[in-house]
């Protein structure tokens, strides 16, 4: 086992080092000048060529990508071009905003999902099912950012319950913060949830034909019974997998639902930086976010080897 | 197990429930204090340093609230005293003297004399200078300390524009103390001082107590980033915003307009809006061609359609507002038939090909869009082709490798970009350049306006660029505020003399 | 699989029905529209359905109908050819990983996710910013993602006939792995595949409208579902239809795709049978 967990942790560190040569190279050719950007129409030459120096734009590019992967052994990310902060604030400051983010619509689309998972399980083929999973069927169809527009229109612009969008920040008190969340969140959670519910059903229903499950309705359990007592430990362990991606897929793929709804978060920070070609930033958020889907697929390839031994031959 | 499952659900539902309903108490009770003020700004500043950035954003916040100059610029766009008290020019008109004020402290207390203007114009035009407008500092040959509160400027030749130039953002006095943290906590003179800044969402800046003038009326002013037109609707009329200078979202006008709790102010901008061609490249080179391509544009279905109806159409590139424009908008009036016609004289009767660089405004995007779909009527068949305002620096304006593009000149006093050798029109007028180095050296104010109508007119003539508007400053507040500029002279927000009215 | 097993999969029949309805609305498009697409009508902009407009207009006075007919060539497309490309790269190197095993399969595996660790609308958002945007570059971003789809689905599938007798006899008797990956995998593998192309494909759709949704899409003046939705956010308290319609039309075609999708998987896979 100890075996196998450090063959995964090296193969994990190996694809982040060539992860960040991809990010840095690709960057490289995006054409586009930050210190012309932040000049403007009128700048000189020679102030342009100025700033460029200040910026460290001018040193040659093999150099320039060791001394950014040095920085990130270290846990520097460096400075922004733009903001002239280290890069590491400036995502902490995001992560403030989009870690909660996350969660709630994860909560969210759990608190949902399972109930009607399994729910719709217990009734396999009665007419709750086919409405439950036709419901469910219906929101993995629904793009998020047209959700989130259908909400803002009803919540934010016709009954003006709750902002349009925007974020105050945390500073100016959690009620407001965690009410410029809600439509956001529920925007995100409910495809999300859709997806979940499915899987919880099927993968309960799997469960439920096994041997074991028959066997204890054979020793006389009901039917009830064998569906919280045995079947529904068994078939969380897919779910919970999903969850975990999920969870890692929502603080990346909230992009789009935070231009939607303008949240200073990591996807629009992500965003901004590309078109102000803040590219230190962009490397930084990026690294940040495939460490981070590497991590997750790593502790589940982990967990699953330990509930299965066969796996650990294989990779 | 199964109890416990559903419990825990039922409880959980019950928690979530209850968090929201508290929230919705918490947020209603927060109410506006009235010596606060809550400004909307669609652009957040990449920092807060108005002397190594171009971004107007940075001005939007800063200018004439944290830093000053030693002239500035009021709310008719007139040039007026800031720092400098007074000056007198010499007989020949190449040496400035400034009087500055006395006990002028900075936001950090130190305090403000000769030296500071001195460090802040060298710094600004040096060697090492990274000042956005470093072409406003040419023309200084030499920055001299009389006294500590007397600088002597002497100019290499006579300039018209000399005051104007020192009363723009880039021009602002800086402490040599200070003036390397500027980006991140800007230290100025100004009415009011820098207290915080949240990445993202918002810029506070509070009254500066030990202010050398009249102290300004506000407590307190945020600024608060909202870049989406919806949410920028939304919060005014929640009241989460009090006033947004420059409202983006002009389809929802007509909503404040009819609103008495609001005042909608539509004013002007410095913004002539044009579509730049690529005066050397063929089939642009051709003055049929260009005459051809104004002639084909509605400018009245451009501002309806783009705009909302919000804009003044221009023929040449001057703004409206200003003592000495002429409108020229008949010379290239609207008039498809014509356009044939010049076409067919410009040897293109069937049309040609060619593209249409857009860098990311809405009055681009939605403007090319219009225009592409009115050069297609002569058979000019324009691709359009999004670009962001890295790319369209890098690719439209550095290296001149587009054919047809849309952008604002938002920058005052600007005519004279049409002069500049290599600038992206690559339009080349020795004429055009002799009126503006005739207009550069003259201070009389009829002659002036007399060389600037020449101007309006050869460039009418020649369509270096097809005019299209003057973008417009709208601006909507609260009814009960007092004192925001109308227009936009220069893209600021000058608090000093906003008030609430009981 | 037969036709009357087909007819009583609901699933196939409704995703069947609604599938073709989208594939001949785009058809009519190329010959009729309601009014040309191009046709620019300031002074009726923003006007609610009515007779003369059944789905309304948009800012610029366009006929929001035709617009959605035309768009829907633009979607069709771009998530047709990505899937092309997801599958005409993904399962030869799936395959290719699955025959030979060992340190290539690994390699690939792990380039694999290396390509799925990417957040995909970032790569998107960077190869536009390289490349500038447009349908092109919305297919090379959203066929990228469906490389390891493909090759993942394939590789699994393979993997597990690569045990089975058949294909170890045809070993026994000196078939090379080459020849039999085509003679015996790759035709086992094919309904797999198709049920992975018409959910892909479904994706695809929605991964089109998300990117033009952000500007990254195909350009005006092609009509693209995504962009109309866009154009839309700004004006939603004026006129909601606008928003409205184009949304409708992305869940209609994906919930067809989605629902064909599961009724071929019910047939075809063995494991639902």
């Amino acid at each position: 086992m100890l075996n196998y967990a450090t063959k995964r942790a090296f193969i994990a560190i190996l694809t982040l080092l060539v992860a960040s040569l991809v990010v840095f190279a690709m960057l490289e050719i995006v054409p586009g000048d930050p210190a012309r950007l932040m000049l403007g129409m009128n700048a000189t030459e020679d102030a342009i060529h100025n700033l460029q120096e200040q910026m460290g734009l001018n040193q040659p590019l093999a150099i320039r990508y060791f001394s950014w992967l040095g920085g990130l052994l270290t846990g520097d990310l460096g400075r922004s071009y733009t903001y002239s902060v280290p890069v590491f604030d400036l995502i902490m400051e995001r992560v403030a905003v989009s870690l909660p983010l996350a969660a709630i619509s994860l909560a969210l689309s759990t608190f949902i999902a399972l109930p009607v998972g399994i729910f719709a399980a217990s009734k396999r083929g009665k007419f709750s099912d086919t409405l439950a999973m036709g419901v469910a069927q219906v929101g993995v169809a629904i793009p998020n950012f047209w959700f989130a527009l259908l909400l803002v229109y009803l919540f934010a612009v016709t009954l003006r319950l709750v902002p349009a969008g925007g974020f105050p920040g945390w500073g100016a008190g959690f009620g407001v913060s965690i009410k410029s969340l809600i439509l956001p969140s529920i925007a995100l959670a409910l495809p999300q949830a859709a997806i979940l519910a499915r899987i919880t059903r099927s993968a309960l229903l799997e469960v439920l034909g096994e041997d074991y499950i028959r066997t204890a309705r054979a020793k006389g359990l009901s039917r009830r019974q064998v569906l919280y007592r045995h079947a529904l430990r068994n078939a969380l362990i897919p779910v919970l997998t999903i969850l975990g991606l999920q969870f890692a897929f929502l603080l990346a793929g909230t992009i789009i639902i935070e231009n939607v709804f303008y949240l200073p978060g990591l996807g629009r920070l992500v965003f901004q930086a590309i078109t102000q070609r803040d590219l230190i930033v962009v490397e930084g958020v990026v690294m940040l976010l495939i460490a981070t889907l590497v991590l997750v697929n790593l502790l589940v390839d982990l967990s699953y080897a330990i509930v299965d031994p066969r796996l650990r031959g294989r990779s | 197990m199964a109890k416990k499952l559903e419990s825990y659900w039922m409880k959980s539902w019950k928690l979530a429930i209850a968090g929201v309903a508290i929230s919705l108490v918490i947020s209603s009770a927060s109410y506006a204090a009235k010596t606060d003020l809550v400004l909307g700004i669609v652009l957040e500043p990449p920092h807060l340093d108005p002397t190594a950035g171009a971004a107007a954003a940075i001005d939007e916040i800063v200018y004439a609230n944290i830093f000053e100059g030693l002239t500035r610029i009021g709310a008719k766009g007139d040039v007026l005293p800031a720092l400098a008290e007074s000056w007198t020019q010499s007989d020949d008109g190449k040496v400035y003297t400034f009087k500055l004020h006395k006990d002028v402290k900075f936001h950090d207390g130190t305090s403000f004399d000769a030296d500071d203007v001195k460090f802040s114009l060298d710094r600004a035009r040096g060697d090492k200078s990274t000042n956005a407008q470093k072409g406003l500092f040419a023309a200084i040959d030499t920055v001299d300390i009389v006294d500590p509160l007397t600088v002597r400027v002497t100019l290499k030749r006579r300039s018209g524009d000399f005051l104007y130039n020192m009363a723009w953002g880039d021009a602002v006095i800086v402490a040599p103390e200070s003036a390397g943290t500027n980006k991140e906590k800007p230290v100025g003179t100004g009415p009011f001082k820098f207290d915080s800044w949240a990445k993202g969402s918002q810029i506070v800046i509070e009254k500066n107590a030990d202010y050398w003038g009249k102290p300004a009326l506000l407590d307190k002013a945020t600024f608060r980033v909202i870049p989406d037109p919806a949410a920028a609707t939304a919060a005014l009329l929640a009241g989460d915003v009090q006033a947004f200078p420059v409202f983006p979202s002009y389809e929802t006008i007509p909503q404040f307009q009819a609103d008495p709790r609001f005042k909608v102010v539509i004013g002007t901008t410095e913004g002539e809006t044009v579509l730049g061609m690529n005066n050397k490249k063929p089939p642009f080179d051709n003055p049929k061609v260009r005459q051809a391509i104004a002639h084909a544009i509605d400018r009245k279905s451009l501002i309806d359609g783009a705009m909302f109806g919000f804009g003044t159409p221009i023929g040449s590139f001057f703004p409206p507002h200003h003592p000495a424009y002429i409108d020229l908008t008949a010379e290239t009036a609207y008039d498809p038939e014509l356009a044939k016609k010049l076409m067919a004289e410009a040897g293109h009767p069937d049309g040609f090909k060619t593209t249409l660089k857009l860098p990311p405004p809405t009055y681009a995007r939605r403007g090319g869009e219009i225009i592409a779909a009115e050069l297609r009527e002569i058979g000019i068949e324009a691709e359009i082709i999004p670009v962001e305002w890295a790319q369209w620096l890098d690719q439209v304006f550095k290296n001149k490798d587009y054919d047809m593009t849309i952008v604002s000149h938002t920058e005052p006093n600007d005519l004279n970009i049409f002069s500049r050798d290599d600038y992206y029109f690559n339009y080349d007028s020795p004429a055009f350049k002799d009126l503006i180095k005739q207009i550069d050296a003259t201070s009389d104010g009829v002659e002036r306006t007399g060389l600037y109508q020449q101007a309006q007119k050869l460039l009418a003539k020649d369509v270096p660029a097809a005019f299209l508007f003057q973008l417009p400053k709208t601006g909507i507040w609260d009814a009960k505020i007092d004192g925001l500029w109308e227009n936009g002279p220069i893209q600021a927000n000058d608090l000093t003399a906003v008030k609430w009215l009981d | 699989m037969n036709i009357g097993k087909a007819l009583a999969n609901r699933s196939f029949c409704i995703g069947l029905i609604v599938t073709s309805v989208i594939a001949l609305v785009a058809l009519l498009s190329f010959v009729w529209t309601p009014y040309p697409v191009g046709a620019f009508d300031i002074a009726g902009k923003l006007k609610p359905p009515s007779a003369a407009h059944l789905l309304g207009t948009d800012h610029f006075g366009r006929d929001i109908l035709s617009m959605i007919m035309v768009g829907s060539r633009n979607s069709i497309a771009v998530a047709s050819v990505s899937v092309a490309i997801g599958a005409g790269i993904g399962v030869p190197l799936g395959l290719w990983g699955a025959a030979t095993g060992g340190f290539v399969d690994e390699v690939l595996m792990r380039l694999n996710d290396l390509v799925f660790a990417f957040p995909a609308l970032l790569s998107a958002v960077m190869i536009t910013a390289v490349f500038g945007p447009g349908a092109i570059n919305a297919i090379i971003a959203i066929g990228i993602f469906n490389i390891p789809v493909f090759a993942r689905v394939a590789r699994a599938a393979a993997l597990s006939l690569w045990s089975r007798e058949f294909v170890i006899a045809a070993g026994a008797i000196g078939k090379s792995p080459a020849r039999i990956t085509r003679d015996h995998i790759l035709p086992n593998l094919a309904s797999l595949l198709i049920v992975q192309a018409t959910i892909q494909f479904s994706l695809g759709i929605l991964a089109e409208a998300g990117l033009s949704y952000v500007g990254l899409g195909s350009q005006p003046p092609m009509p693209s579902w995504g962009r109309m939705l866009f154009e839309a956010q700004t004006m939603i308290g004026l006129a909601p239809h606008m928003a409205l319609f184009p949304g409708l039309a992305i869940v209609i075609t994906v919930l067809g795709l989605n629902l064909l999708g599961d009724g071929l998987r019910d047939m075809l896979d063995p494991r639902f049978q």
